[in-house]
């Protein structure tokens, strides 16, 4: 699947988007996070305060608890600020 | 229901006009424009918005859909912007057009509360002391939240 990454998050880690193969224990956008944050060597870092880091499962909002198999796109994001 | 995303700038009255040409049924029309704001004791010298465009667009036309239903309108526009802007460029505008005023003010003011929240776009400044990712406010959630109540 695709992880897209962005404003602070995609800075600190240094790219907007990239493909990955999760393994199977993780099921939700919250395994992800803790996830793909353990592969980082600054990971607690990165995404910092997880409760901050929301997500998109192919283009729609979803929740840290949202299954996520099946996903082509996963988004994450820290909280938006338009208008 | 229109919502247009892009880099481009608008013209604020010229969008306000061709919203109001078709007006069949409407008695009241209301239209917000955001601006990028610097005021002295808050300089900014320019503002990048970074966007989501695909989730964007779902997203804010399921706003607009609750709206409609909500308030009863008969028609509305959503134009938000991302990219680079400059002090005083509009950023964004919700239009409402409904057969009578608070229907439009109450979506207008719904769009707006739910935009700031739930729309996929990120804020940077340009300031004298450098750049800095805008942080979303609790306000801003309080002022989406009051109308979980209603």
């Amino acid at each position: 699947m695709k992880i897209l990454y962005f404003a602070w998050l995609r800075e600190r880690l240094n790219r907007s988007d990239e493909e990955v193969s999760p393994p199977p224990e993780v099921v939700t956008v919250s395994d992800l996070i803790d996830w793909l944050a353990g592969r980082e060597e600054d990971g607690d870092l990165a995404f910092g305060k997880k409760s901050l880091i929301k997500a998109a499962i192919d283009a729609r909002v979803a929740d840290h608890s949202s299954p996520i198999a099946g996903a082509k796109i996963i988004a994450l994001f820290p909280p938006m600020t338009g208008g | 229901m229109t919502v247009r995303i892009g880099t481009e700038k608008f013209d604020p009255g010229a969008e306000s006009n061709a919203f109001l040409e078709h007006n069949a049924g409407a008695g009241a029309a209301v239209t917000f424009t955001g601006l990028v704001r610097s005021s002295p004791g808050d300089a900014v010298s320019s503002l990048t918005l970074e966007c989501y465009p695909d989730l964007a667009r779902n997203e804010i036309a399921a706003m607009i859909a609750d709206a409609i239903t909500r308030f009863g309108l008969i028609r509305a526009t959503v134009i938000h912007r991302y990219g680079d802007m400059q002090p005083g460029e509009p950023i964004m505008q919700v239009m409402a057009l409904a057969p009578h005023r608070k229907a439009a003010f109450d979506a207008a003011e719904f769009l707006m509360d739910y935009l700031k929240t739930g729309a996929p776009f990120w804020k940077k400044e340009a300031t004298p002391e450098g750049e800095k990712w805008v942080d979303a406010k609790p306000d801003d959630d309080n002022a989406r939240d009051r109308w979980l109540e209603k």
